[in-house]
């Protein structure tokens, strides 16, 4: 206590305090030049690597990555005249993929709500258990959506909704760990001062900590959406449904149907670039105009 | 007796931050806390409230010892023992009446929360509150839009709309201007008055201390040093709360407009 208060010795108090600051300094600019060093090696054998193990090399199939699209662009031009029909065929498979995405980026996200505000210090639920959330959020996000697809698929058979549970799994790991940085940022005071007149944890988490947090939520929500809809159309290859399922239809029975397949990345890509206009769009309201 | 505080004592670590605290209060009463920095006051007045749990030690509140309750028993008494915070603790993303009315949140089920459903009784009695406090034109008004003299009125109006035993300030005017100042502590003073409700106050300043309680507690490094009325906190027993040499002047400690206008510009 006494030292504690005791007025401080300038001259010989500050000199230890300028060395250890200057040392950690050192020691910060010596990791961030080592962590550089190591990205850097990783990157060169990587790329040695894949090019070691590609067949033929890949410095030789480079060529042949243009061929694909020449022949689909090729294809479809010839057909040109069936392209709206086709575009008007396979929009409800578009809605399909996007429906899917949609619905597991909203569940994901509720569930990263919950996971985040478990795992954040000073506003967890049960403190000591923030570890283990921290790590179920870990895994979610580490195991890709692709493989649990193909387990719910094998188990539950085809459709959207392994589809939707893969993609909120995954979500719900990969916002959570993004929610939780948020959360970090949020001030005590205003969950303080619900705490004090006897409020309970989940009605100090909805009014004190959400409204603080809600803009950042949902402009990494409106991004994961994006990154959803693109997942859910790769799922679609795995027999998810939804646009993806026609892609592969129209790829893999080959022989003549590239004009389906031009037909519909032109939606698919016209869809991502929609949603990417929209959602950066709100976004930039969001984090310039400070919300509602 | 009404309130008993017997050996409530708060360690962090190796450092005691309030040490065997003890007295009674036999009736409502306004009490003023007093001493430096670090002397411990915002800690007592948490562990009452339940924000922080103490080391050792019982405060029984007619006669049921609320330190050792939990869970909901603990919420509950939350409920009835108002918190008064420095920074004003409100939601600043939310409408000043909302604020008022998270007062009521004990009684509120999750659900009804969730869906800022609340009786229209209340939403009446909160803008009553604010009318009371003079701040009823504020009331659409987010929070974060206001004075923080009127921010602190509106933590005033959540703490009155919880209908507590007790209201707890801790600092209450100590990031306010003496005029905001001098209004809140009037607002407070009333409260005490014509609700007959517990005040307890920690107050930096020894004048205010002087002038709006009934009784004044003086805390140095954690104990209690002096407990007794507005009279007998001569300057001597305060140089020895605030553990100041000769120097010390009452002036250095006030922010009231009357001892500003007192010292020579
Ligand atoms: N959460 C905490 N963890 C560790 N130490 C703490 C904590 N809160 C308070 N302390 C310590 O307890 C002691 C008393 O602090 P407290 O905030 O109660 O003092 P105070 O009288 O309210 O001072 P002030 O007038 O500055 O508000 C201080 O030494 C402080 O460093
Ligand atoms: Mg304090």
């Amino acid at each position: 206590m006494a030292e504690l208060t005791a007025a401080p010795h300038p001259g010989n108090g500050i000199d230890p305090i300028r060395a250890e600051y200057m040392a950690l300094t050192r020691r910060k600019r010596l990791y961030g030049g080592l962590t550089l060093l190591v990205f850097v090696l990783l990157m060169l054998s990587g790329f040695t690597l894949a090019d070691s193990r590609n067949a033929g090399g890949f410095w030789d199939g480079l060529h042949r990555i243009f061929d694909f699209p020449a022949q689909v662009l090729g294809e479809a031009w010839d057909k040109i005249d069936l392209m709206p029909a086709h575009l008007v065929k396979f929009f409800p498979a578009l809605i399909e993929t996007i429906n899917i995405a949609a619905v597991s980026t909203l569940v994901g996200a509720m569930l990263a709500i919950v996971l985040s505000l478990l795992s954040t210090r000073g506003l967890a639920r049960f403190p000591a258990l923030i570890p283990l959330f921290r790590r179920i959020m870990d895994v979610m996000r580490a195991v890709p959506e692709i493989v649990i697809a193909l387990v719910l698929i094998f188990i539950l058979g085809g459709g959207p909704v392994p589809a939707m549970i893969a993609i909120a799994f995954h979500t719900a790991g990969a916002l959570g760990k993004l929610f939780s940085e948020v959360n970090e940022n949020a001030s005590l005071k205003p969950v303080e001062g619900l705490e004090s007149v006897g409020a309970n944890w989940t009605q100090r988490m909805l009014l004190g900590v959400v409204p603080q947090v809600a803009p950042n939520y949902l402009s990494y929500g409106l991004l994961r959406f994006e990154i959803n809809i693109r997942a859910s159309a790769i799922l679609g290859f795995v027999g998810a449904g939804g646009i993806g399922y026609e892609l592969k239809n129209a790829m893999s029975w080959g022989q003549g149907k590239f004009d389906e397949a031009a037909a519909i990345f032109l939606l698919l890509f016209g869809a991502i670039v929609v949603f990417d206009q929209v959602s950066s769009h709100f976004r930039n309201k969001l984090t310039h105009g400070g919300g509602a | 007796m009404l309130l008993r505080v017997t050996g409530v004592t708060k360690r962090f670590g190796a450092n005691t931050a309030v040490q065997n605290v003890t007295f009674d209060v036999a009736k409502p009463v306004m009490i003023g806390i007093i001493g430096r920095s670090g002397a411990g006051k915002s800690t007592f007045l948490r562990m009452m409230n339940r924000l922080t749990d103490a080391t050792e030690g019982e405060i029984r509140f007619e006669d049921r010892d609320i330190l050792r309750l939990r869970g909901g028993d603990k919420r509950a008494w939350q409920s009835q023992c108002a918190m008064i915070f420095q920074q004003f603790n409100l939601v600043p993303r939310m409408d000043v009446v909302s604020n008022v009315l998270h007062g009521t949140l004990n009684r509120r089920s999750t659900l009804a929360t969730l869906f800022n459903l609340f009786p229209q009784d209340d939403i009446h009695r909160a803008i009553d509150i604010l009318d009371r406090l003079g701040i009823a034109e504020q009331a659409p008004k987010r929070a974060e839009a206001l004075s923080g003299g009127q921010q602190q009125r509106v933590a005033i109006a959540r703490a009155l709309m919880q209908d507590p035993r007790i209201i707890l300030a801790d600092e209450p005017i100590a990031s306010l201007d003496p005029m905001n100042a001098q209004v809140v502590m009037d607002a407070l003073r009333r409260i005490h008055e014509e609700d007959g409700r517990l005040v307890v106050a920690n107050l930096h300043t020894l004048d205010t201390a002087r002038r709006y309680c009934d009784r004044v507690i003086g805390m140095r490094d954690g104990r209690v040093v002096f407990d007794g009325t507005p009279e007998q906190l001569t300057t001597g027993v305060a140089r020895d709360i605030y553990g100041a040499d000769a120097g010390f002047s009452e002036a250095a400690t006030s922010t009231a407009i009357e001892a500003l206008d007192r010292v020579p510009a």
